[in-house]
């Protein structure tokens, strides 16, 4: 059996890895960015079809089988998945990623076991692959709602996590050099639990952050298979895995930095911090929540000087977004003027709102960034936060507040403010919101959904 | 250490600044699809599995590299669908009531 890459092989590899790179650089730009995708996707069809003429391969059978379920499974759930399920659909997809990686590593280990023949980058590679799909799996959990989103605070999860890393590295090593595969059962299982420790204290809130960082952890896991492939007889499918993987890892990095930096933390801060489980002791919150009904919110509006909309998670989960757009046309055909501030990591995601905003035909000249919004809240007689809580709340101003130094939309300075919420419950990062126990804000109880409703309703009568 | 594992380091370090170039300027609007994107990339891992499968010899490894198929080619047609389907809605054509 020897292992042949042709130079057709090759060539077709290289085309593929520029295609990647332009395709990226598209997606970095809203006008090309659909472009991007479709380029991406076509050089990818064409290097997984050519590495079927790799001379040497066997088990196609079983390839076949494994790309048809695979593929199958991956096209059919990304298909009927809600649109606001996107976020854990992003975790998963990049988890299987992750796992692959991993068992990637996991055959060339045990093939480079009983050859005699040891690497070190497989080792690696297993250990990143391996956490980010564990990671990723508790991540998609705790975002489908299938666990609890709070943080799970273990006692002395520090140390414990470091010790499982190391002794689970430790059976890694000695497997290889013992050259004895049992060890690599406790490495891969230490490691996969390290990966579930790692992200167990980390909230709903910073998901969308730590999918990212499980993103780069992925492309690096790649780059790293690809290492070990380059260096064994195979050569070089393993240059392709190099470069599209170290491409990732270094996007994913920064883009999770950007993404880290927008909710002005660090990544160490959002991985070790466990925002959100402590509570802030002695500072007790003055005044209470004041309900409102729709039709006296209907007539704020209509007389309103101009509507700010802020739209968050609940939004998202109540799939509001047509009754918001029907609201705000109402409003609009009322001649009042109406504005949506989005939140850089209102939702899940970064962009989380735009999208579903975008997808309910609102005009992209009516959304505004935080940055360009803030200043006019004082101006504004009503403003209207549909499901966003703690981008909302004012505590972050204050010092020793947990949310402390994380930029917020200004409501709370607005002439009214009025809140859509399901119930008194506390937002996602699990603190107390200032804002609803303002003088200036009001509460209207009900699912997004039925309250924006409500409004539309209110409004056609009034 | 081995002249191939050189050249994929003097690569990789390449491609680390060009990916690193390539998102350094980018709207936070995008950051969704971006991430989403980028996860499809990685999607290459499905070249490795099949190379993993293609050359596994025992039931062992057989087994670990249906399993990295599987995984690969899920990364790949879901990464591709998802991000496919958020770019969906910054179609210009969808859009009602101005745009550039």
């Amino acid at each position: 059996m020897i292992a042949v890459v042709s130079d057709a092989v090759n060539a077709v590899y290289v085309i593929a890895v520029i295609v990647f790179i332009l395709g990226l650089k598209a997606m970095s730009s809203p006008e090309t960015a659909r472009r991007g995708i479709v380029y991406a996707g076509v050089a990818m069809l064409v290097a997984v079809v050519v590495t079927f003429f790799i001379s040497g391969l066997s088990n196609f059978a079983l390839i076949a089988i494994g790309v048809i379920v695979g593929g199958g499974a991956g096209f059919y759930w990304a298909r009927v998945v809600k649109m606001t399920a996107m976020p854990q659909m992003v975790a998963v997809f990049n988890g299987m990623g992750g796992g692959a990686a991993g068992a990637i590593a996991a055959v060339e280990l045990l093939a480079s076991l009983t050859s005699g023949a040891t690497t070190g980058l497989s080792v690696a590679g297993a250990v990143i692959g391996s956490t980010s799909i564990a990671g990723s799996v508790i991540a998609f959990l705790k975002l489908q709602g299938w666990m609890p989103s709070r943080p799970i605070v273990l006692p002395a999860r520090q140390p414990v996590n470091l010790a499982v890393l190391v002794v689970g590295v430790g059976f890694g090593v000695y497997a290889v050099a013992s050259t004895t595969a049992i060890f690599l059962l406790p490495f891969f299982v230490l490691l996969l639990l390290y990966g579930i420790l790692l992200t167990l204290p980390i909230g709903g809130a910073d998901m969308p952050v730590v999918i990212s960082l499980f993103n780069a952890l992925t492309g690096i896991a790649v780059a790293l298979d690809g290492f070990a492939l380059v260096s064994g007889p195979l050569g070089d499918a393993g240059y392709a895995m190099v470069i599209a993987g170290t491409l990732v890892g270094a996007a994913g990095s920064l883009l999770t930095v950007l993404m880290a930096r927008a909710m002005n933390r660090s990544i160490g801060n959002v991985l070790f911090g466990a925002f959100g489980a402590t509570e802030e002791t002695g500072v007790a919150v003055a005044g209470q929540m004041k309900p409102i009904d729709a039709e006296d919110v209907a007539v704020m509006m209509s007389y309103a000087n101009e509507v700010i909309i802020v739209p968050g998670y609940g939004m998202a989960v109540a799939q509001a977004q047509q009754k918001v757009k029907e609201l705000a046309d109402l409003l609009e055909a009322k001649g009042v003027p109406v504005k949506f501030a989005i939140h850089p990591v209102a939702g899940r995601m970064p962009g989380h709102m735009n999208v579903l905003l975008a997808e309910a035909g609102i005009s992209y000249d009516k959304l505004f960034d935080r940055d360009e919004i803030n200043n006019e809240f004082p101006n504004a007689d009503v403003v209207l936060v549909i499901g966003a809580n703690d981008v909302v709340n004012p505590a972050a101003r204050r010092v020793g507040s947990p949310l402390q130094g994380m930029p917020i939309l200004d409501v709370d300075r607005a002439k009214n403010v009025i809140v859509i919420k399901r119930g008194q419950g506390k937002g996602f990062a699990g603190i107390e919101n200032e804002l609803f126990y303002k003088d200036n804000c009001r509460m209207l109880y009900g699912d997004a959904q039925q309250a924006v409703g409500k409004l539309v309703q209110a409004l056609k009568r009034s | 250490m081995a002249a191939d594992l050189w050249t994929a380091l003097f690569i990789a370090i390449l491609a680390a600044f060009t990916g690193y170039e390539v998102i350094s300027r980018v709207p936070v609007l995008l950051h969704t699809p971006l991430m989403s994107g980028s996860n499809f990339i990685h999607g290459i891992v499905l070249v490795g599995s099949i190379v993993a499968l293609g050359f596994a010899t025992t039931p062992l490894e057989k087994g670990i590299g249906l399993v990295a198929v599987v995984m690969g080619a899920m990364n790949v047609t879901g990464g591709y669908v998802v991000t496919v389907r958020i770019l969906a809605m910054f179609d210009r054509s969808k859009r009602r009531g101005g745009g550039s």
